[in-house]
């Protein structure tokens, strides 16, 4: 029989730890999934509903059953309410993500956060510029005082527009306009999706659509742009830069600290207390050769791009890097970490520090994070893993060989950079056709998807075909522990693309970021379409997320779709109960906004449908096939 | 022969079963493609409410020792295996007559409304266990002998017992 690892992952070091786990009778995500097994139909149509305490209700999708719930909700109507509930979560997150780090902006320009600086002057000053502040003859601290002020205003701005949508080009701001969904604040948008999905309120699928398209949008040119750009400020706009990636970048004489989550705010500052002398030295007298600092899912790709520091893995890695036996401390903030790493570090020495005042999970140490305190506490952190290190038990190390090398680190303004200051170059390959077009492809893994199957499939295919790809997130991981992160990664690219990525230096498959980091693949797309005098929904570009997860994808893609780039999913989202719906989001939403989703589990068909879309805009815009 | 028992103590009236029993009688056998399918895929296990009791029970065909609605049945589209019990229908032989939903006593053949023709649990022969008792979240139905699961009842009860007598020992 063949062991189980090979069917859960393609990546050789997560199957060596899931074969540790099993050897050693260790749940992970995978044996979970496997007792859900079959899971609720109802669930994975959509078509339960427990938005009032008359039910919860649910529509017998074969019309035997009922075919309404209690308040006569229909299945389209019940479909339509979670779908918008899941943006709202979605884009919840992602904003309230940005909201902190506009806070630690603030308090910093106060001087109540002492530990950190402005480490980006000149994107400082570009945002002020956007916000009308001015610039001459003022220090950085003026001006950052006032821009953190005006940051704060808009995430609970009642009258639209929100400043950030401007960026977008002028057609698809009349657009949005036109449609009616140009966003006001994030917080209100969010707020009325819960007051629209309260029993009695919206009952009209489309209009409930509509108004997800609007809060995904204030979350994308809103919540998530702004925490990219907050904290490109604070912490500095990612350039190129290599380092390391997957299990194997433990160290196996080092003390090493698992830092995952999403905030930067506490990542940093962790970063900075592992270089404290103090630090260093109880470790040497603790019997280290140093301290490891290793990053996982988001936090991993801000720690990444930012500063080279390794990342240890994606979302389905979190427990096995704990399954290594040496990790010191898994370090925690908030979103995508499993509750499951409370059972999981007490069978091995690894402690689970969780920090966020937000979030917390059974089995862990709290130290909480507050920036006013934040070098102090990250050093507190630090010790703590630092104390923990001659408990580790060398008889259940297995830290896997695997590590890749990844180019990583290119924002918006590193891309354009690369290019010599404009998108000019990338237009001119793209309009010659040696490069037939950008894919976007981000997003989370997913046990329903062999782990990084489907990313790195659909990449791979994508760049063979000459379509050049833009990452975030888990798939950025994914593909750097595919190597296809790094230069040399051109091989595999069909032959225009990889004469322009030799040109130029770079892999085929340009890291961007984290997941709130999509909001600099928009501002990528609106500087090819204001260069090319069009819209984003004109241009050859498609999205997809093969192996996504999370309510904060949901928000994504929709937020992608109505700024009219065509996504395709590698997931089935809970909206099949519903025909309408279904036919909204797959047909529909072309005359609305230019742009639909499609469903394709098959990453080589995905990649397929991305490419057929590619061709298609390509023809329109009258540019050579 | 193994067949579905039901341990209605533990039915949490999901209906996850009757899902799972309409999808596994479809074309595709997939749900999200059953959900489009013409004809409406159909289950032929019920989930039924009893207010007295407030309980949920999953009634499915008892493959009856001698079925009375394969002795009704004019055109022998009713048929039961002399070996195995299980009662299968077929469709083309069927004329919707009904007179086998007449005599069933437990109501659980239903009627296909496109093709005009009976529908009742055929044990999922496609399977090793039914998609009904693959679905279910709780292990309220179960596919065992009856000899088994009488087997595993007496073993609670006797344990009931025993747990008994301790409390009166002390
Ligand atoms: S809101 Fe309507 S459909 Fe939802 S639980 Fe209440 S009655 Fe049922
Ligand atoms: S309805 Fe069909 S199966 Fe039932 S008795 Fe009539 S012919 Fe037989
Ligand atoms: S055994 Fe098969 S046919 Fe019979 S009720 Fe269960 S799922 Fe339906
Ligand atoms: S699946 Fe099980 S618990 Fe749910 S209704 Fe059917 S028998 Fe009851």
């Amino acid at each position: 029989m063949k062991p189980k690892a090979y069917d859960r992952s393609i990546d050789p070091a997560s199957r060596a730890m899931l074969r540790k786990a099993e050897n050693e009778g260790i749940e992970t995500a995978w044996d979970r999934y496997e007792k859900q097994l079959p899971q609720c139909s109802f669930g994975q149509l959509g078509i339960c509903c427990r938005n009032c305490n008359m039910g919860p209700c649910r529509i017998d999708p074969f019309g035997e059953g009922a075919d309404k719930g209690i308040c006569g909700a229909t299945a389209d109507i019940i479909v339509a309410r979670n779908l918008l509930r899941m943006i709202a979560a979605g884009a919840a997150a992602h904003s309230d993500h940005a909201r902190d780090a506009v806070l630690t902006f603030k308090k910093m320009t106060g001087g109540e956060a002492g530990s950190y600086s402005i480490k980006d002057e000149v994107k400082l000053k570009a945002l002020a510029a956007e916000y009308g502040i001015p610039v001459e003859e003022r220090s950085k601290e003026e001006i950052a005082a006032e821009l953190a002020d005006a940051l704060v205003v808009e995430f609970g701005k009642q009258e639209g527009p929100i400043q950030f949508t401007r960026r977008a080009p002028v057609e698809r701001v009349k657009l949005w306009t036109k449609v009616g969904i140009d966003p006001r604040g994030v917080d209100r948008e969010i707020v009325e999706c819960m007051h629209r999905t309260h029993i009695g309120v919206d009952n009209d699928p489309v209009h409930i659509l509509l108004h997800g398209l609007r809060t995904s949008l204030s979350d994308g040119w809103g919540g998530s742009m702004i925490a990219t750009d907050v904290q490109d400020v604070l912490f500095g706009t990612p350039t190129p830069i290599k380092s390391t990636v997957n299990l194997g970048v433990l160290a196996e004489d080092k003390v090493n600290l698992v830092i995952h989550g999403h905030e930067s705010i506490l990542s940093e500052m962790i970063l900075e207390a592992s270089e404290d002398p103090e630090i260093l030295k109880l470790a040497k007298e603790k019997g280290a050769k140093g301290i490891n600092i290793t990053g996982m899912c988001c936090t991993g790709n801000e720690t990444l791009m930012r500063h080279g520091i390794p990342t240890a893995g994606n979302f389905l890695q979190q427990e096995l890097a704990v399954i290594t036996g040496a990790v010191e401390a898994m370090v925690v903030d908030v979103q995508c970490i499993m509750p499951a790493l409370g059972t999981l570090t007490s069978c091995y020495h690894t402690k689970f520090i969780s920090t966020s005042p937000k979030a917390d999970f059974p089995g862990t140490v709290r130290m909480e994070f507050h920036e006013e305190t934040a070098y102090e506490i990250a050093k507190e952190i630090v010790r703590t893993a630092v104390e923990n290190y001659p408990n580790r038990n060398p008889a259940r190390v297995n830290i896997p060989d695997e590590k890749q090398e990844c180019m990583v680190g290119f924002s918006a303004e590193a891309i354009l950079a690369a290019l010599g200051g404009t998108p000019a170059p990338l237009i001119d390959a793209i309009t010659g056709g040696a490069v037939k077009g950008i894919g976007a492809v981000v997003g989370c893994n997913n046990v329903k998807v062999k782990h990084n199957y489907g990313h790195v499939n659909l990449v791979k295919e994508l760049i063979k075909n000459n379509v050049l790809v833009v990452t975030t997130g888990c798939n950025a991981i994914a593909c750097a522990e595919a190597g296809l992160l790094v230069p040399e990664a051109a091989a595999m690219a069909g032959d225009g693309l990889k004469g322009v990525c030799e040109a130029l230096g770079i892999p085929p498959v340009l890291h961007m970021g984290s997941c709130v980091d999509i909001s600099r693949i928009l501002l990528l797309a609106s500087a090819v379409a204001k260069t090319l005098g069009v819209d984003i929904s004109d241009l050859p570009v498609a999205g997809a997320a093969p192996e996504w997860m999370s309510e904060k994808a949901v928000s994504i893609g929709v937020y992608v779709v109505a700024s009219g780039v065509y996504t395709v999913l590698g997931t089935v989202p809970p909206v099949l109960g519903s025909s309408e719906v279904t036919k909204l989001l797959t047909e529909g939403l072309d005359k609305v906004v230019g742009a639909t989703f499609a469903v394709e589990t098959d990453p080589f068909k995905a990649a397929n449908l991305m490419l057929k879309h590619i061709e298609g805009k390509r023809r329109d815009l009258g540019l050579k096939p | 022969m193994k067949e579905v028992l039901i341990r209605p103590e533990l039915c949490m009236g999901c209906r996850s079963c009757e899902i799972a029993c309409a999808v596994e009688h479809s074309e595709s056998k997939n749900l999200f493609a059953a959900v489009m399918e013409k004809p409406t895929p159909q289950k032929r296990i019920y989930v039924e409410y009893v207010p007295e009791y407030n309980a949920a029970i999953p009634m499915t065909c008892r493959h009856c020792e001698d079925a009375p609605c394969t002795t009704v049945c004019p055109t022998k589209a009713l048929k039961q295996d002399e070996i195995t019990r299980v009662v299968t229908h077929s469709t083309d032989l069927c004329i919707g007559c009904w007179t086998c939903s007449m005599v069933c006593n437990y109501g659980v053949i239903g009627r296909q409304k496109e093709a005009r023709v009976a529908v009742k649990c055929n044990l999922c022969p496609d399977r090793e266990i039914p998609a009904c008792v693959e679905a279910c979240p709780t292990n309220a139905l179960v596919f065992l002998e009856v000899k088994k699961l009488s087997g595993v009842k007496r073993t609670e009860a006797a344990l009931k017992l025993a747990r008994g007598m301790q409390g009166k020992a002390l």
